[in-house]
This record gives structure tokens, C-alpha cells and sequence, in this order.
């Protein structure tokens, strides 16, 4: 409340002109640094990351680095994506990591099968793609009217699923670790068609597709709206609670292709594991990215630059021979940071 | 004329923010026991002194002397201790904890350093009782009307001892019962010698409970002078910088007198119910006449736009457009129907903050902007930029962020989202509400122009200027009825006055008032 | 003169039943949860042969202590609106100083992982009060840093505490000796009827919940607006710290990798308790029972297997508690919107 009104007071002169001219000086350089750094700060920061890796990481600059590192984010990267729109919207999506366990444990149930339908090797296998994404959409179909229907707060109304959504995977496969050899399915962790790694692949057409998608339709307006100010959204039409329900199956689907690549990678699917703390690392990387949390703003590429930014940390450390759990540390310092130098301007 | 040692003198204020000079020498002067007013357009400067005054700002230069002492307030706090105290035009309470503990928080009466519960709302009982208002004060602060809120905001005030009491705003969600009730609080306060600076954009009020007046206008005070010394007529000219002939000249609002050519029924609306706070109302307006709708606050009026605009469902009755019933399950039925509502509350239910003046104004536009789900970039600006020129809208250009703009250019903008949509029927809910005078005479000339030219609209406003000047019809609403329909020929202020409060009126006590 | 009009002031009549009716309402759903926690030891009691045996009581006490404890602490972060993910980490790191310390004795271990919680619950506060990063992204942050210094500390793996000083007696041992007094739990009752306390009769309780109502007003009546957030986040981490010295305590080791997602476990036990995630409304001593009701979950399936009749694999526990959480919202979300219409 206070802060429109104290825009309107600071930054309307009486004629109603925003304020251009003279008027400005030293206060529009600071200004200018500060929003070149919100604007391009992890862009800038992942470039000195890379510098940093080339000068001082031996063998850093080779395809097997770029790919191995790549490998390692495409799922992060997947899910991110999903979730920026989710809080795009003002929402926020819990659920994610367990929903990876879902969809990762029922793929080896259906293409391992002996009897049934599926038991054809090209049926089963198509089945094992399709069926766990879409009952991953389906429960973000849960998640989302949760939301919109039942006007459930969204970290409570995934809260549900992140804590029962584990358990399911778990029941199903009865715990069980699951392993498996099944080389066209894995296909999509472990292809490397033109020497790039299939889900590399995957991740890029998922990123530059959900960018366009914000960036050219209708469809993007209205997430941005619905985040922006959902009560004047609802007002000019925009029809609220369908927007809602799509980015939570978006990002059902999203994590539902996450866990099919997680297993494919692994050779083996334990929904102990699989997803774990998938719902903290994508977070993070929206939030390094640039996309505020409250909702309204999005940049999808900078989603995908946070996200590389974390796995870079991650790797440098690692090849630097920094142990994992100091890795944590500075993770959790570079979100601070990247979070603190984004954040809107205080008014 | 020699005054007496003042209460409070601020002299050559300065601040600056980035890139804007907010106020440039601000000078205010109060008397002991003064009611003093305190004047300008939006942006004049008048919110950035006060919270110099409060502590919630720096200034930059200049001085502050309070009860003949030079003063520096660090903060909020600082400055209720002092005895200056703030009710800020949005109340600013906490709307779930209990009436005592709002009027006592943060200086609750304690026993052993526990709270004294008794003792607290034994308390703020007798420091209700002083403006004869007697409520359960163990309740929720949001079970209680506005009025009643704004007395606990007073009754917080007075119990810091306070000299200097700031009211910004007070009366803008008041009803006149509830506003009269105020102005007898204030001069209850003036006679224990207490000052109030007193900010308001109704000139009405500050000629019934003001000593004086101060005009701010571009950070700078313009006038301070006895209220008695100045005409209406001679502060608006202040405050718009005007010659006085300039003002003079039309009446006090844009619309010009006359009635417009009313031609086919539009929107007949019969016997509408929503919940237990719209009961029977009904209501016709014609494609090219401009309806007023009047009412107390919490007479409904809101709630008829909306419920036909079907952003509320109805319960009962029946609407039809153009002779034809319909059923708007949502706003977006509305507008398939060529209906569009500009809503009261410009920040929480109109504008997209951080989204450009552009996508602001084509929100509602969007499903005929694009193809395939795609929106087509070029039709966009080109529809944008005619209403940018056609409404005056001073903006850097389509791409600024609507948050950047002042009140008045925003409402335009929402404004223009609905009339890029070529609508037949507009419904405005309080349209000028809080935009300078400027931008308001050009809104009100807008509005007229659109009827003339075949617009049906449906207008919500508490200025009985704007409804006397501005409408071929007015509706009155009372407690959810509509209670009677005034032709053309019989609108005055006195009509609708009698009409609203009607001899047998209650008041909308009690009730919460939803269309604050 | 003009007073304030009657009907503007008294309440009319109308109006006060549909009153009564939102204080009904209130009731029934803040005393729903102890209904539902009465409920479900009626039918363990009645269904199960030890159920109410002293063992079992005192078992599932010592076991939620840790959760419980926690809840509180977050009970008081969401009343200001806030939000806390770190204390499973801030646990974990306490477990591991704590028996690095233990050697010393219980009051050293005790105090070095009270004042490891308190500096990073501060240091929650201070960034999010001072910096003003959201609570989510700052505790998430503490998140991993929390667990990455535990995992350093405790060089990724278990750290043994010392059994040659009393310091397991505080997760394992019972008051006075007597069975039925679990320590874990009498400090759980302790911490519990202290916060009740506090949200009562204090002003800094009030004032918790007044931030949470409207942050703004709360400034501008002058409230220290930030030192009250920064001593809530500290508070939560000095009761995450002694839920991971329990922790400890009770399984004789620091555990750099327990904890995991006991934030969301005392998110749940808040919101079953019926507090506002929102912030400015909410009961401390609801979130107890709300603790105690997720437990007692877990407790009562593995009774149902004892009996031999079903076998119910442990990660139905997940599911059934997930289950359990959607049913508590959705009822308390028709409550709210009876009681606004």
C-alpha cells in the first residue's frame, strides 16, 4: 500500500511526467549500476564463474566438462522451469521432487512388465514415457485446484503432496530399488545424438520453448497478470483459475520428464531417493535467476542461468577438491547474495 | 495579525529523491489548539512533509521546532512519544487482535511484566466512552465498521497524550454521519487544546472544522492563510497554480450541463440479491446516458456493479442486456457482452504494477489481439498508442511501468482498457476518487464525451458534485434497496441527499462496510 | 452534538448471532484438532491392548518431542508471517555439536549447540529483517548452509556422544527416575506452557502476533517491527537446536543427515493446529496437539500391523499423513468461508 502511494508522491510531478531530465544526475548512475546488476547480475556472475573455472580449473574448458556439467543440471534445469511459472503466478510448487519419485518409479513398473499390454517391448516403452508424465500432470492437476478451487494456500496445498506424494511412490514399488537395462528408454539419459547428451537436448527445447511462449502469447500475458494482481485480472477477464491450473500441470509434467531422466541415468529407480530435494535446488535457481517470489515478473532464461550458476559453484568446488558439504555452504551464500542484489528497488 | 508562540513551525524543508525533488523550502506553520488544514494536488509534497514531521523520513535541510525546541524525530516512535501522532488515511491497525490491544500495543498496562488484561480494556472503555462509543473492546478489531475503526485509531492517539494529532485523509472511507461524528472529535480535541493537521482533498470539509490552511503545491507552500480569508474558488486556483478566471470560468467538474440523447435500453437490471447486502435493486440505463448511482458507504453500490459485471454471483433477480436476459457466470461473460468496470480500488483490483502502460491497457483486449494464442505485437501498439494520445496520458512511452505513473494517468490507462474494447456499457465506480484535480476534470470531460457518443454508463461516485453536474439519472441506494430514481430535470444535491439518508435511514452501522 | 449513532456502535442483533455463530465456529476448529487427538486415543485405546500402556504414552512423547518443539519455535515464526525451512538442518548441526561436546559433559554440550541454533536463528532474522530477503529464500539458504557445516563438522558421517557423561539421560532418561516422565517430554510440556505464556501475557507475544496482523500499522505505532522478527527466527533456532540435542541425546550420536524435512513435518503440525500461515492469528498450544496428532499416526499404524490382520509397509506412514494434512485444510478452509458469509 504505502509503496504505490510513496511512488506516486516521489516519482509524480505534478504534470503527471515521469521523472526524465536534468533532475536526475548522480542519483540515476547509482541507480543505473543497481539495476544493470538486477538486470544482468547472474549473467555477470555466472561469466566470472566461467573465467574464473578457465584460469584456474585444469581441463575445464573441454566438451567433457561442458557435458558433464550440463548432464548434471538438465534436470534441474526441467524442473526449474516448471516452477518459475509456478511462482510466476504468486504460487509455489512443494511437490516437485516427490512427483519425480512418482513418475520414476511407475516408468520401470510399466516397461518391465511380463504380462499385460505393456509387455510388448515398443508399447511398453512408449507407455513408460507417456503414462508417469501424465500422472505427474495429473497430480499437478490436484495441486493446482487445491489452489484455485479450494483456495488453499499454495505452499500448503503442495506441502500434501510432497509429504504423501514420496509415500506413493514408495507403496508402489513397495520400496523397492528398482534396476534395469532397457537401452531405448534410457535413451533420454543417457542418447547423445550429435554428441550432446539427450537431455541436454531436452532441456533447451523445454527452456526456449517456455521463454517464447512467455514472451509471444496469450498465455504468458496472463500468468504475469495473475502474478501481477490477480483480483484486477479476474476483473479484465483473464480467466484466473485455468491459468493457475496449467502452470501446476506444467509443472507436474515438467517434474514427471525430470524423474524419467533421473532413473534412465541411474539404471535403477528408488523413490528413496529419487527427486530428493529437487523442490530446494529448483527454488533456488528461480530465485538466482532473477524471478522474485512474491510473482509478476519471470525470466525463464534467467532461471536457466541460476540454475547453471548453482551447478557451476558445485562443480568448482568440487574440482577444486572443496568437499560437497562446503559446497552447501556457499550455495546457500551465493542464493543470499544473487537474492540481495536482485531484489526490488525499496521505495 | 500576531500569533501566539506556534506548536509546531517547519521551515525550509528539502528532500530529494532519487530524481525527484519532492519538496523544495516547505514551510508549515501550527498554533496551539489550531485545526490546521493542509492542501495540494497529488504529489504537491503534502504526504512527503508529514512523514518528515513523523520520523518515517530525512530531510534533507531545513529546520523543525515543536513547542518552541528544535526537533529531529528518528522514527515513528520517536515522534508519538513527543506527542505528534498520526491516523493515516488507510487505518493503520491490526485488524485481528482486540480493540484495547490496538489502542495499547506496544504500552500494554502490565502486572509482574505480565499483561493486566482487566486494567487494559477497562481502559480503552473510558477512552471510548469520551467520544460516546460504547463497544465490547475484548472483540476483533475487524468486527467494527470503518467509523468505529477510525475512533480506535483517534482513541490510540489521544491516550499517547498527544499535542499534535495528524489526520491524513480521515474522512475518504467515511460516510457524513460518520464524518460529522469525526469533525465533533476534532473539535473536542481542539477545545483540550490539543492541534490537528488535517489533509483532505473535499474543500467542503475543511471550511466546516478548520482554523486555517496551508496550500503546497511542486514542494513549495504556496498559502497560509485564515480559512475564513479564503474562498473555494481562490484555493483550488492555488493549488492548480490557475489564474482565478480560469477556474472560474466552467463549473467545478468536467462535465458539461445538459442532457444527452438517450436512445435504447441497454442494461435493465430487476430485483437483484447477492448475499444479505444487495436486496431488490433495480436499475435501467440506456445506450448514451450517464447513471449515476448514489448511496451511502455500504448502501451497495458496489455490489450492484459487480454483480453485474458477474464478478459476484447473483442470488436472486435478473439482468438483461439489450431486452435479452443473461447469465455472467464471470467478469469474462461481461465482457463478451460489451460490458466493461473500472473498480473502485485502482490498486488492488485495477492496475498490473509491474507490467507496462501497453500490456495494462490491452489486458482485457487479449483474446481479440491474437492469433492462435499469439499475440499479435504490432495491433497491440498501434491501439495502444491512439488511446495513449486520445486520453492524454502522460507517459514516457507505452513501455513504462504503470506503477511509475501518477493516480490520474493510471486511471486513464484502465480506463482505456476498457474503451479499446469498443464497450456499450461502462460501469465506473468512483472514477475520480483520489486523482488531483487536473486529471479529474479531464476524466469527467471523457466520461461525457463517451456518452455523447452512444456509451451507456453506469456511475458510482460520493461527490454529489459529480453526480448533480454529470448525470441524466441518478439512482439512490439505501441498505441494499434501490430507494428511489431521480429524473434529470429533478437533480440537486439536497434531492439525492434526502434520498440517501431518508427519514427513517439507519445508518450502515454494525454492518462492515464492504465497499470501502 | 452528533455522538456516534447507536447502530453504528452497538451491534445489531442480526449481526451479533452470526457472531456467536463465527465464535462457534472458531471454537469448533481450534478445539477440533484436541477433538481429533481425543478421538484417535479413544480408538487406540479401545482398539489396541497396549496402547495406553505407560510404555507407549511415554514413548510417543520422547519420539515427537523433537517435531514438537520445533513446532513451537515455528508457531511463533508464522504468527509474524514468516516462515523458517532451516531448523531440520539447524537440528542436525546441533546433534553433531552436541556430541562433539558431550565428552565435556551435558551443560557444555547443552549450551554450545543452544548457542550454534541461537546465532543462526539470529542470523535468519537479521537477513530477513535488516536485508529484507523473504523468509523463504533466507531460511532455504540456511537450509544448506546449516547442513553443509553439519556434514563438515561431523565429516560426513555419525558422531558418537559420550556415554560416560549424563548427556543421553536428557533424550533417554526420565524425570526423577519415575517412567511416565520422559525428559524429552517434560521439556516439550516446559517449552510449551512457557510459549503459551508468553503469547498470552507478554507484550512481546502480543506484539508477534500484531506484526504478523498488519506489519506496516505495527511500525507505525512504533513497534521495534524488527527486532521482534529477529528474536522469533532466534528463538526458533535455540528450539531447533534442543530438539537436535535430544536428538543426540536419544540415539547416543550426532546426525549430520537426520532431520530432513522436519520443517515441513512442524509446517504441517502448525497449520493442522490451525495458526494463519499468513501470520497475526494462531494458538500455541493448538500446534502441540497438532504435533502429537501427526505422531500418533505413525504410532497407531504400527500397532494395525502388530495386530497382524493388514501389514501396512511404513511408507504408508507418508501417505496417510499427507492424506491427513489435506483433510484438516480443506475442513478448516469451509470453516473460514462459513464464518465470512
Amino acid at each position: 500500500m504505502s509503496e504505490l502511494k510513496s511512488v506516486e508522491n516521489t516519482l509524480a510531478s505534478p504534470t503527471g511526467k515521469a521523472p526524465t531530465g536534468p533532475a536526475r544526475g548522480n542519483g540515476l548512475k547509482r541507480e543505473g549500476l543497481g539495476n544493470f546488476l538486477r538486470s544482468y547480475g547472474a549473467l555477470l556472475a555466472l561469466l566470472l564463474l566461467v573465467i574464473y573455472n578457465i584460469i584456474f580449473t585444469r581441463n575445464f574448458l573441454t566438451t567433457q566438462t561442458l557435458n558433464v556439467n550440463l548432464t548434471q543440471v538438465a534436470t534441474i534445469v526441467i524442473v526449474a522451469t516448471g516452477m518459475t511459472l509456478v511462482i510466476a503466478t504468486g504460487g509455489i510448487d512443494l511437490s516437485v521432487g516427490s512427483l519425480m519419485a512418482i513418475s520414476g518409479a511407475l516408468a520401470p513398473l510399466i516397461f518391465l512388465s511380463k504380462q499385460g499390454p505393456f509387455s510388448d517391448p515398443v508399447l511398453g516403452v512408449v507407455a513408460a514415457f507417456i503414462i508417469p508424465v501424465l500422472v505427474a500432470g495429473a497430480f499437478g492437476l490436484f495441486n493446482g485446484s487445491l489452489v484455485t478451487h479450494f483456495k488453499i494456500q499454495p505452499i500448503i496445498a503442495t506441502l500434501v503432496l510432497f509429504i504423501a506424494g514420496r509415500g506413493i511412490a514408495q507403496v508402489v514399488t513397495n520400496g523397492n530399488l528398482q534396476t534395469f537395462r532397457n537401452p531405448s528408454f534410457q535413451y533420454i539419459g543417457l542418447g547423445r545424438p550429435f554428441d550432446i547428451p539427450f537431455q541436454v537436448i531436452l532441456m533447451l527445447v523445454i527452456v526456449a520453448l517456455t521463454a517464447w511462449v512467455m514472451r509471444v502469447t496469450i498465455f504468458g500475458r496472463y500468468v504475469l497478470a495473475v502474478g501481477g494482481n490477480e483480483a484486477a485480472a479476474r476483473l479484465s477477464g483473464v480467466p484466473v483459475n485455468r491459468v493457475k491450473l496449467a502452470v501446476y500441470v506444467i509443472s507436474g509434467i515438467l517434474s514427471g520428464i525430470a524423474g524419467l531422466i533421473v532413473i534412465a541415468i541411474n539404471s535403477s529407480s528408488d523413490a528413496n531417493l529419487v527427486g530428493q530435494n529437487m523442490e530446494l535446488d529448483a527454488i533456488a535457481a528461480v530465485a538466482v535467476g532473477g524471478t522474485p517470489l512474491t510473482g509478476g515478473r519471470v525470466t525463464i532464461f534467467g532461471t536457466l542461468i541460476g540454475a547453471l550458476i548453482i551447478q557451476l559453484i558445485r562443480y568448482t568446488l568440487l574440482a577444486n577438491r572443496v568437499p560437497d558439504a562446503a559446497a552447501l555452504v556457499v550455495k546457500a551464500a551465493i542464493i543470499l547474495v544473487a537474492v540481495y542484489i536482485q531484489r526490488p528497488r525499496q521505495s | 495579525m500576531a500569533q501566539a508562540e506556534p506548536l509546531l513551525l517547519m521551515e525550509g524543508i528539502t528532500k530529494t529523491f532519487p530524481g525527484v525533488r519532492a519538496l523544495r523550502g516547505a514551510s508549515l506553520r501550527v498554533g496551539p489548539g489550531e485545526v490546521h488544514a493542509v492542501i495540494g494536488q497529488n504529489g504537491a509534497g503534502k504526504s512527503t512533509m508529514i512523514k518528515i514531521l513523523t520520523g518515517a523520513y530525512r530531510r534533507d535541510s531545513g529546520s523543525i521546532f515543536f513547542n518552541g525546541k528544535p526537533i529531529e524525530f528518528h522514527s515513528p516512535q520517536a515522534a508519538q512519544l513527543a506527542g505528534v501522532n498520526t491516523i493515516y488515511q488507510e487505518i493503520n491497525l491490526v485488524p485481528f487482535r482486540s480493540v484495547s490491544e490496538n489502542i495499547f500495543l506496544g504500552r500494554e498496562p502490565r502486572r509482574l511484566g505480565f499483561i493486566n488484561w482487566s486494567r487494559m480494556n477497562a481502559e480503552a472503555r473510558a477512552l471510548l466512552q469520551q467520544f460516546d462509543v460504547k463497544i465490547d473492546v475484548t472483540r476483533p478489531l475487524l468486527t467494527y465498521n470503518v467509523a468505529i475503526q477510525q475512533m480506535v485509531a483517534i482513541a490510540r492517539a489521544i491516550s499517547f497524550k498527544s499535542k499534535l494529532v495528524i489526520m491524513d485523509e480521515p474522512t475518504s472511507s467515511l460516510d457524513d454521519k460518520e464524518v460529522s461524528t469525526l469533525f465533533e472529535v476534532i473539535r473536542r480535541l481542539k477545545a483540550q487544546g490539543v492541534s490537528v493537521i488535517f489533509v483532505s482533498h473535499r474543500l467542503d470539509e475543511l471550511y466546516a472544522v478548520c482554523d486555517r490552511v496551508t496550500v503546497m503545491r511542486d514542494g513549495q507552500t504556496v498559502t497560509d492563510k485564515a480559512i475564513k480569508e479564503i474562498t473555494k474558488l481562490e484555493l483550488v486556483a492555488l493549488m492548480l497554480g490557475k489564474e482565478l478566471g480560469e477556474v472560474t470560468r466552467s463549473g467545478t467538474t468536467g462535465f458539461s450541463e445538459g442532457t444527452h440523447q438517450a436512445e435504447e435500453q441497454l442494461l435493465e437490471a430487476r430485483k437483484l440479491k447477492v448475499g444479505h447486502r444487495l436486496n431488490d435493486v433495480d436499475l435501467d440505463v440506456r445506450a448514451g446516458e450517464i447513471v449515476g448511482l448514489a448511496g451511502l458507504l455500504g448502501s451497495g453500490r458496489t455490489e450492484v456493479a459487480r454483480a453485474v459485471f458477474g464478478a459476484d454471483q447473483l442470488e436472486g433477480g435478473q439482468v438483461k442486456v439489450d431486452n435479452r436476459p443473461v447469465h455472467f457466470r464471470s467478469p469474462a461473460d461481461a465482457i463478451k457482452a460489451g460490458i466493461g468496470f473500472c473498480s473502485e480500488d485502482r490498486k488492488v483490483e485495477g492496475i498490473i504494477p509491474f507490467m507496462s502502460v501497453r500490456e495494462n491497457m490491452t489486458l482485457a483486449l487479449l483474446p481479440h489481439l491474437s492469433r492462435a494464442g499469439i499475440v499479435q505485437k504490432a495491433k497491440q501498439q498501434e491501439i495502444v498508442e491512439k488511446f495513449i494520445k486520445r486520453l492524454d496520458i502522460k507517459t514516457a512511452g507505452p513501455e513504462q511501468k504503470i506503477r511509475e505513473l501518477s493516480g490520474g494517468n493510471q486511471q486513464k490507462v484502465l480506463l482505456a482498457r476498457w474503451l479499446c474494447l469498443n464497450p456499450r456499457l461502462l460501469l465506473l465506480d468512483e472514477p475520480t476518487r483520489g486523482i488531483d484535480v487536473g486529471a479529474k476534470s479531464e476524466i469527467q470531460a471523457l466520461i461525457n464525451e463517451l456518452a455523447n457518443e452512444g456509451l451507456g454508463v453506469l456511475m458510482i461516485s460520493s461527490e454529489l458534485e459529480e453526480l448533480t453536474e454529470g448525470c441524466d439519472r441518478v439512482v439512490v441506494l439505501r441498505d441494499g434497496h434501490s430507494v428511489a430514481e431521480i429524473p434529470h430535470e429533478g437533480i440537486s444535491e439536497n434531492a439525492i441527499m434526502a434520498a440517501m439518508v431518508h427519514e427513517t435511514a439507519a445508518a450502515p452501522g454494525g454492518e462492515r462496510n464492504t465497499d470501502v | 452534538m452528533a455522538t456516534i449513532p447507536a447502530n453504528a456502535a452497538a451491534v445489531p442483533p442480526g449481526k451479533s448471532q452470526s457472531n456467536t455463530r463465527a465464535r462457534a465456529a472458531s471454537i469448533l476448529q481450534r478445539q477440533g484438532v484436541l477433538i481429533a487427538l481425543v478421538l484417535l486415543v479413544l480408538f487406540g485405546s479401545i482398539r489396541y491392548e497396549n496402547f495406553l500402556s505407560v510404555y507407549n504414552i511415554s514413548s510417543v512423547l520422547r519420539f515427537n518431542s523433537m517435531i514438537a518443539l520445533i513446532a513451537l519455535g515455528m508457531t511463533f515464526v508464522i504468527m509474524t508471517g514468516g516462515i523458517d525451512l532451516s531448523v531440520g538442518s539447524v537440528a542436525a548441526l546441533a546433534s553433531v555439536v552436541a556430541a562433539q561436546v558431550s565428552p565435556n559433559g551435558l551443560l557444555p554440550a547443552v549450551a554450545a549447540a543452544l548457542l550454534v541454533g541461537i546465532f543462526i536463528g539470529f542470523l535468519n532474522g537479521f537477513i530477513i529483517a535488516k536485508l529484507h530477503i523473504l523468509p523463504f529464500i533466507t531460511t532455504l539458504a540456511m537450509l544448506l548452509a546449516a547442513r553443509g557445516m553439519a556434514l563438515i563438522l561431523a565429516n560426513n558421517t555419525s558422531v558418537s556422544a559420550s556415554y560416560e557423561t549424563d548427556f543421553t539421560k536428557l533424550g533417554q532418561g526420565d524425570l526423577f527416575g519415575i517412567d511416565f516422565l520422559p525428559i524429552p517430554a517434560v521439556i516439550m510440556v516446559a517449552a510449551f506452557l512457557v510459549g503459551i505464556i508468553v503469547i498470552n501475557y507478554t507484550g512481546f507475544g502480543r506484539h508477534v502476533l500484531a506484526v504478523g496482523g498488519n506489519e506496516e500499522a505495527t511500525r507505525l505505532m512504533g513497534l521495534p517491527v524488527d527486532r521482534i522478527k529477529i528474536a522469533v527466527y532466534t528463538i526458533n533456532g535455540a528450539l531447533a537446536a534442543l530438539a537436535g540435542i535430544i536428538l543426540a541425546s536419544q540415539f547416543g550420536a550426532g546426525q549430520p543427515l537426520e532431520g530432513n524435512g522436519w520443517e515441513l513435518s512442524a509446517i504441517a503440525s502448525v497449520v493442522v493446529g490451525g495458526t494463519l500461515l499468513t501470520g497475526g492469528m494462531g494458538s500455541v498450544g493448538s500446534s502441540l496437539i497438532g504435533a502429537l496428532l501427526l505422531g500418533l499416526i505413525f504410532n497407531i499404524l504400527n500397532f494395525e500391523n502388530g495386530r497382524g490382520f493388514i501389514s501396512l509397509s511404513a511408507y504408508w506412514q507418508s501417505v496417510i499423513r499427507g492424506f491427513f494434512l489435506l483433510v484438516v485444510v480443506l475442513l478448516q478452509n469451509r470453516l473460514a468461508r462459513r464464518n465470512k458469509t
